[in-house]
């Protein structure tokens, strides 16, 4: 029981770090159609500014750790979330008119030379960070087995789950998200009835990348190691997250996190680690099969 | 236009010709860049320094080297890319790959173009077992590898429950599976027998299984990246069994990654080559210029040196020359005085034993 319960701990952040990612797939897929394969550096990017964040506020002098962890977080998401914009501001909207898989190779191509950039700037080695925030509680004892819940976890869930409420206000309740879900529903509408459509769609990336920021800050102070490759195998779950729970719709995004991060942590823990991903992935395969649009998603209508 | 292309075509001739009878190319070749970058880093610190003292000295049969440096990024895809472009830019020697996993396909490359390879840090048995006269290697394998370090676990930490790790690479599995080769022959059995993908960064389900496992001794077969973050998530859930692993570890980056968490890791390696009298000057000079030789960069340095000390004594650069020399003498280099056998594996002192401790690594028993 304490065994099952520790791996439903690691199994829920993974997923929740997983989601974070996802959603920036699933929003950009929402309102524009397309995959953006450029997110998965977003993400690396985002823990490349956190870990110079930490180095900087410790240069400085701060030492108590929420007020370092607010600092670096609104820092590194003002940053990422530039970055975001950019992105799509230089390689998404000159393509808006054009065919399908324009933007698709665009964003590959986005994607390689991001990481290109942040190799050369950053150099190819590491980036560590020592533990910042260290320990953690102990649930529970089990015969010899203790259950632990480290802070670092604690701090991931936390965020996470007022991250989402406060994106499910953005969504439902605000202008901006009305402008979305208008967007999302038909782009030539939505501008004829006077919404701003160039600027709904940066906004949206500027969200996507500020929750990858989140995201990437957390995998820093959880793994402490970053290089500027992170962003490729995280790019490939994430995206996996976002087909799995339905790519487009927000919630599908973050259940797809949990349930990939669930099955990995459960595969490793009653099978075996090498095939972890065999098993993520065979569930994605199932899923498709038998729910085409991913588990939340709703069914693409023809329009005529 | 005729004339423009036949007296490009003469100058670009007359440039290979005088560029060949000038300078003797030799390549390095590790990954440069990617994750164990820091491991290029360190041949090409050798490569670099040893090409520059050769030169100084008056080159090799009075010519110049010249040093190319290749990027396999530790890929085996690109490392038989690597290969074939070292063997159109004229090399009579690579030294290199890194990774096992490289080495092993792009010498095979090497053998079909005649040049002589000489690994610093390949230690998979496989790399001198097939028969290819031209590969040489002056790091150890990873047979004597695992020996020591199956005795080392069955003679200290008898009492622990053991886990083995490896990363699914030519180096990891291999050095993984000698390693429980050898604990299997003492009658000791691990409890866990796992394998992960290089490049993952959560190992907590797995620190979890262990953990529940009671493990007592983790072995990794593989990189110190991945070692790092286990050893640091180990931590993370309260875990306290020791960690052993290769000469995989032998850089400052490890405890980098690891930071007081990597306190107590234990690591197999040849000995310190910084001890011997003959390398100190060497070691002083990369001190004076700010660098630290640790790990391969001494093994590195004393390639090139084995080298020229056999083109020397052959008086010739050509690959069957350099072969028969290597094999049959003995070359006095920063690595003590060294020596090569039939399959081309150096015939040194082999592996020892090193724990990390504050940020340093050194023989367990001093």
């Amino acid at each position: 029981m304490g065994y099952f319960l520790q791996q439903l701990i690691n199994g829920v952040t993974l997923g929740m770090i997983y989601g974070l990612v996802a959603i920036g797939y699933t929003m950009v897929y929402g309102i524009l159609g397309m995959i953006n394969f450029a997110h998965g550096e977003i993400y690396m990017i985002g823990a490349f500014i956190s870990i110079l964040g930490f180095i900087l506020v410790g240069l400085a002098g701060i030492t108590a750790v929420p007020l370092a962890l607010i600092i670096v977080l609104t820092a590194t998401m003002i940053f990422t979330a530039a970055y975001g914009w950019s992105v799509e501001r230089v390689a998404y909207r000159p393509l808006r008119q054009a065919p399908r898989l324009a933007p698709l190779i665009s964003a590959i191509g986005m994607s390689i030379f991001l990481q290109n950039y942040v190799q050369l700037s950053q150099g190819a080695q590491v980036k560590t960070l020592p533990p910042f925030i260290e320990g953690g509680v102990v649930l529970l004892r089990d015969a010899d087995f203790a259950v632990r819940i480290s802070y670092v976890q604690l701090l991931i869930w936390l965020l996470t789950l007022v991250l989402m409420a406060g994106f499910a206000w953005i969504i439902g309740r605000t202008a901006l998200g009305r402008a979305q879900r208008a967007c999302a529903e038909d782009r030539v509408m939505a501008s004829l009835v006077g919404i701003n459509v160039d600027r709904t769609i940066s906004l949206t990336f500027v969200l996507g990348a500020a929750l990858a920021a989140v995201a990437g800050t957390m995998v820093t102070l959880y793994y402490g190691v970053v290089d500027f490759f992170i962003g490729f195998l995280a790019g490939i779950k994430a995206f996996t997250a976002a087909v799995l729970g339905g790519i487009g719709s927000l919630p599908g995004a973050m259940l797809g996190g949990l349930i990939l991060g669930l099955v990995e942590a459960f595969w490793s823990a009653y099978f075996t680690t090498e095939y972890k991903d065999v098993a993520a992935f065979t569930i994605l395969v199932l899923v498709l099969i038998f729910r085409p649009t991913g588990l939340l998603g709703r069914p693409e209508v023809e329009k005529v | 236009m005729k004339q423009i292309v036949g007296g490009l075509l003469i100058a670009v001739a007359a440039g290979f010709t005088s560029g060949a009878a000038a300078d003797i190319t030799i390549a390095v070749v590790g990954p440069m860049t990617g994750k164990y970058a820091t491991f290029g880093q360190q041949m090409r610190r050798g490569a670099e320094l040893a090409v520059a003292d050769v030169n100084a000295a008056g080159g090799v049969l009075g010519e110049r080297l010249e040093l190319v440096v290749g990027d396999d990024a530790c890929d085996p895809r690109q490392a038989r890319e690597v290969a074939n472009k070292m063997a159109s830019k004229g090399a009579v020697l690579v030294v290199g790959h890194f990774c096992s996993g490289s080495s092993i396909p792009a010498s095979e490359v090497y053998a079909e173009e005649g040049i002589l390879q000489i690994s610093p840090g390949s230690t998979n048995p496989k790399l001198t077992e097939r028969g290819l006269d031209n590969v040489f290697r002056t790091c150890g394998r990873d047979d004597q590898q695992g020996m020591v370090a199956g005795d080392y676990i069955v003679d200290h930490l008898s009492g622990k429950r053991i886990a083995m790790l490896h990363d699914k690479t030519a180096y990891g599995k291999g050095l993984a599976d000698e390693t429980r080769k050898q604990l299997h022959k003492r009658g000791k059995r691990e409890v866990l027998y796992e394998a992960f993908s290089a490049g993952d960064q959560d190992y907590s389900a797995l620190v979890s299984k262990m953990k529940a496992a009671g493990v007592g001794v983790v072995y990794v077969g593989g990189y110190h990246t991945e070692a790092g973050l286990i050893v640091r998530q180990m931590r993370q859930q309260g875990m306290k069994a020791v960690l052993m692993a290769g000469d995989a570890l032998v850089t400052d980056e490890y405890w980098g990654i690891t930071g007081s968490a990597g306190e107590g890791t234990l690591m197999t390696f040849s000995p310190d080559p910084t001890r011997n009298g003959a390398a100190r000057p060497v070691v002083e000079r990369f001190l004076a210029q700010g660098q630290k030789p640790e790990g391969y960069v001494l093994y590195t340095y004393g390639a090139i040196q084995a080298f020229t000390e056999a083109a020397e004594r052959a008086d010739s650069t050509a690959l069957a020359d350099l072969v028969e020399t290597l094999k049959s003498e003995k070359f006095d280099t920063v690595l003590g005085t060294i020596g090569f056998d039939r399959k081309g594996d150096v015939t040194a002192p082999g592996y020892v034993v090193y724990a990390w401790q504050g940020g340093r690594y050194d023989y367990v028993d001093k």
